[in-house]
């Protein structure tokens, strides 16, 4: 038996799941003063008349971390940075003290310049006197060598918690992105805390004392403590939950197009061969590009709400909501109102949805009926050149071999999966500008509490072997270790898959449910004079993005 | 984050599978770690900068520039294709105006590479730079273009493509012929009869600095550059010249490099050599990037780089200035070296040998180019190779008049028996033939 809850910004939804089937479920108003009130609430419902003892493990997706970033409430952190040569820094003060460093490391890993003890001891004056506790420390390069990270925070261990090091947010290079990264997990590592020690202690006096596990932004899991340390993980999962509960509720393994249609907005997703498309780097969140591993989404203004005007002669929806649809007592026609008029929902004032219409229609010399058929053609045109924008740009995504150019994978879709309230209505009409097959479930209600419940926990390495320089490094687990002359590309792919296990097994999975896959593998010859000095090896590998299981297709009947 | 002064373009494309053997200097690991550098300082995430794929050139498209041996097909592998596609996409994200400037940091390298192709020398086999330019020509009309080489190597195979071509003025500063590779590029190689001053070569004296790279830049070519007033300035941009580069002699930075973009001001630059791979490269890269993004690149420096032990020598910068002024008295007195060097002369012949290097190549050739007074006349190389062909081929120029039209189809009609393969390029109605 497993539970799920997806705490958006408007509900909390929940379901318990057993032998693949939705048993319970649940939809709580959200009440953006109380967060943890509200998940308890839905959650302490949801658990009502369950057998507690049978619950495998709990997964939540919450907006605790986001909504504290969105909304500025965070704690100050104090960030040591190193930026070395190379660009100009000034941009990368994000903390709320920024003390930049002396010294750097190069791209080999080597610290060509070591920094100076006195910068150490200034920063660690200047937080105390503003009384700050959370800390930062990111050097570029430092995933080749976390020698100075570590150090510094040796220095400032007695006097602050919590420290973030930026080689342990991510393996990649992006030093800004670590440097945002670095800051706001720092910055909003009390907040989660203080939430999963309130879920811990309730669940634990309900009598339950199953596993929880907290959704990320790329559509897996980690258990809560790798949460508590690693809080930043938690940011933006919401689009990945309703990803997750679209692939549970219409599994396929083709490419394909996922639309989340809702009120305000549209959600849109892409799966090659099945799998989920990530962001190439990391999620933005607020004015942040991070490295935190996402699911690649865009949102774009046009929901079910959207206000309508006519605009030189054109239909134009969005991109915002002003309110309610006209015919709930709102102040703009909306495409809920079309949708009324064209008697295909049977909800709100169908007068003044027509009078909505009705009114438009006048300044394009439309009958209500005509120009509610208009919108909705509209609706479907304006994602389907959004889609079309995206694929592009997905689909030139910069190569760096010529085998990739010339035969690289592109992405094809061959149907589209829709959720959201007006899903069934568009389908017809998508199906028709995309030339594709549209598909949508039965119930979406509870999609979004379906993919957290379903989803499993994943994580990523990045590893690089210089066998030049004797050193092996995967920055996500904190592994610097000596490698010898005779490492190869075989041997390096069968350490990334047993290290990809052990780092799945520590966020809590099982045995059986590790997937593992190598996404990117490369051997160069390293040749200095004229001799090869050794082999520079990389690999990037992964536990598969996926579910427990899906869903059982009649479900809902 | 960052936003760029000028959008820029970028084609990144290191061809991580292509080497031309494993231990080479042209192998899979020359862009690895100016790729690390990009990636870590975030560039692709700095606002104004945008990233692009290569398109693949088609065959046509070396066709138009070289006479390729016995055909584009055996001589021309689709990663030079790929490289060539990465500089015509540079040029067309400029000229449909999706950005104001473009760099291709792209290989294999082309500077190298001259009219006729037998093989590879000097690790090019396809001239990129010019490739991608005469395509541009084709689809967007015939632009007045500056190419600066700022490669260590003299680009002899750039000279020799552009050589009687008034509508494309090519600049080499380079490590003096007579110590490096190929050994060409001296003052007095001054351009074909119909573009006599518009092909211009600066050898500079190895131990050549910032301050030398820089004052040539000053006093030479940008004086030059300015009087000549092109639609577009390319930088054929070797890194070579790097004080850790393992084979050549020079004393330039990355620094230097930054400030000789940030002057030169190109629209469009092409990575051509420059094979300190760890320790030049990515500052290198990363000095030009900033420079013309229009970023601030005063921090970008080398780990090794002592501003001390690479001062130039005052005599090597006494001797730079002397080159310096013959080379820019002799671009102002073109004209009359003209009336003296070509007047009332039918045509102008050049003898020379050629050395493909890197496949171990000699060919023979005779060039010979008509001077017409109202084109830039049709020309012709007989040329023979070691490998077994003897070859004529015939250019009619982009701009050739009636007469060298029709001269350069009889040549091509009545060519004699003795040669194994005769081509034609005819640039005015984009025809490549070859029998």
């Amino acid at each position: 038996m497993i539970v799920g809850l997806d705490m958006g910004g408007t509900n909390v939804d929940g379901v318990v799941i057993e032998d693949y089937k939705i048993i319970n479920k649940v939809k709580k108003p959200t009440n953006r003063d109380d967060l943890f009130g509200s998940i308890w609430s839905a959650l302490r419902e949801l658990l009502m008349g369950v057998d507690k003892s049978k619950i495998e493990r709990i997964n939540l997706s919450t907006t605790i971390s986001t909504n504290a970033i969105v909304e500025n409430k965070t704690d100050a952190v104090g960030m040591i940075i190193q930026p070395g040569p190379g660009l100009p820094y000034d941009f990368l003060a994000c903390g709320d003290e920024n003390i930049f460093i002396s010294g750097y490391i190069d791209h080999r890993g080597e610290i060509i310049e070591n920094f100076n003890l006195s910068e150490i001891e200034r920063a660690i004056n200047i937080f105390k006197q503003k009384n700050i506790k959370s800390c930062g420390i990111v050097t570029k390069f430092s995933i080749r060598n976390p020698k100075v990270e570590k150090s510094i925070k040796k220095l400032l261990e007695k006097d602050f918690s919590p420290i973030t090091m930026g080689h342990t947010v991510s393996g990649k290079l992006n030093f800004p992105r670590r440097v945002y990264t670095s800051y706001l997990n720092s910055a909003v590592h009390s907040v989660f805390n203080e939430f999963s020690s309130s879920i811990k202690k309730s669940l634990s006096q309900e009598g339950v004392d199953s596993p929880i596990f907290i959704l990320k932004a790329d559509g897996g899991t980690m258990n809560i403590s790798a949460a508590e340390e690693k809080p930043v993980e938690t940011i933006l999962s919401g689009p990945a939950a309703s990803l997750m509960g679209i692939n549970a509720m219409l599994p396929t393994s083709e490419d394909a197009i996922l639309l989340d249609i809702g009120g305000t907005t549209t959600d849109i997703f892409f799966l090659a061969n099945g799998v989920p498309l990530f962001e190439p780097l990391g999620i933005k969140i607020d004015r942040f590009k991070t490295l935190v591993r996402a699911i690649y989404s865009v949102s774009i203004g046009l929901g079910g709400d959207s206000s309508i005007d006519i605009e030189e002669g054109q239909i134009k929806i969005g991109p915002t909501r002003e309110g309610k649809p006209y015919s709930f007592g709102g102040p703009k026609p909306t495409p809920t109102d079309a949708m009324i008029v064209l008697g295909q929902i049977h909800d709100g004032d169908r007068e003044k949805a027509y009078d909505s219409m009705l009114a438009l229609g006048e300044k394009l010399n439309m009958a209500p009926e005509k120009i509610a058929e208009s919108i909705l053609y509209t609706m479907a045109d304006m994602i389907k050149d959004k889609v079309d924008e995206l694929l592009d740009e997905i689909n030139s995504h910069p190569v760096y071999t010529v085998k990739e150019l010339l035969y690289g994978k592109k992405i094809d879709p061959k149907l589209i999966n829709i959720i959201g309230g007006p899903a069934s209505i568009l389908a017809p009409i998508l199906e028709k500008k995309f030339k594709l097959p549209c598909y949508f479930p039965k119930d979406f209600h509870v999609a979004n509490a379906v993919g957290a419940a379903l989803a499993k926990p994943t994580t990523e390495i990045n590893m690089l072997a210089n066998t030049s320089q004797g050193i092996l490094s995967v920055p996500e687990l904190g592994l610097y270790e000596k490698v010898d002359r005779s490492f190869t590309l075989q041997k390096a792919k069968e350490k990334a898959v047993e290290l990809i296990k052990e780092s799945a097994l520590s966020l809590g999975a099982s045995k059986d449910e590790i997937e593992t896959e190598i996404l990117e593998e490369s051997s160069f010859n390293m040749v200095r004079g004229f001799f090869t000095s050794g082999k520079n090896i990389r690999i990037k590998a992964q536990t598969k993005p996926g579910l427990i299981h899906e869903l059982r297709s009649d479900w809902n009947d | 984050m960052i936003k760029a002064k000028n959008r820029l373009g970028l084609v990144f494309f290191p061809a991580f599978d292509w080497a031309i053997s494993p231990t080479h200097p042209e192998r899979e690991e020359r862009l690895l770690y100016t790729q690390d550098q990009i990636f870590e300082e975030g560039i692709e995430d700095i606002e104004g900068i945008k990233f692009y794929n290569p398109i693949v050139a088609e065959n046509r498209d070396i066709e138009r520039v070289h006479f390729a041996v016995p055909d584009v097909e055996s001589r021309v592998t689709k990663s030079h294709l790929i490289s060539v596609g990465g500089a015509i996409k540079a040029f067309k994200a400029v000229m449909e105006k999706e950005v104001d400037k473009s760099f291709a940091l792209v290989r294999p390298p082309g500077h190298h590479a001259q009219r006729v192709v037998y093989g590879d020398r000097g690790f090019c086999i396809v001239n990129v730079e010019a490739v991608a330019l005469e395509r541009i020509r084709q689809e967007y009309g015939n632009l007045r273009v500056a190419i600066v080489d700022t490669d260590c190597h003299h680009g002899d195979g750039t000279q020799d493509i552009y050589w009687n071509d008034k509508d494309t003025l090519f600049i080499s500063f380079h490590q003096d012929g007579r110590t490096l590779y190929p050994g060409t590029g001296f003052i007095d190689e001054f351009g074909g009869p119909n573009a006599y001053g518009y092909n211009i070569n600066i050898p500079l004296p190895p131990g050549t600095g910032e301050e030398g790279f820089l004052y040539v830049l000053d006093n030479v070519v940008l004086p030059i550059l300015d009087e000549y007033k092109p639609d577009l300035i390319i930088n054929s941009a070797g890194q070579d010249n790097h004080y850790t580069d393992p084979i050549t002699n020079m004393n330039f930075t990355a620094q230097g490099y930054a400030k000789l973009n940030d002057k030169l001001n190109p629209d469009i630059a092409v990575l051509e050599g420059g094979y300190s791979i760890e320790g030049a490269l990515p500052y290198m890269n990363l000095g030009i990037i900033l420079a013309m993004a229009g970023i601030d690149y005063s921090k970008v420096k080398e780990p090794d780089y002592n501003k001390e032990k690479l001062k130039q020598a005052k005599d090597i910068t006494d001797y730079i200035k002397q080159v310096c002024n013959i080379v820019y008295k002799k671009w102002r007195n073109k004209e009359e070296l003209w009336l003296k060097d070509i007047k009332g002369k039918d045509y102008i012949q050049n003898q020379r040998q050629v050395y493909y290097d890197t496949d171990g190549i000699m060919e023979k050739q005779v060039q010979n180019f008509k001077v017409c007074n109202k084109c830039s006349g049709v020309n012709t190389i007989d040329s023979r190779s070691d490998t077994g062909y003897h070859i004529f081929a015939i250019t009619i120029p982009r701009d050739a008049c009636s007469n060298c039209l029709d001269e350069g189809y009889r040549l091509y009609k009545h060519s004699l028996n003795k040669y194994t393969n005769v081509y034609l390029q005819d640039r005015v109605n984009d025809e490549y033939l070859a029998r």
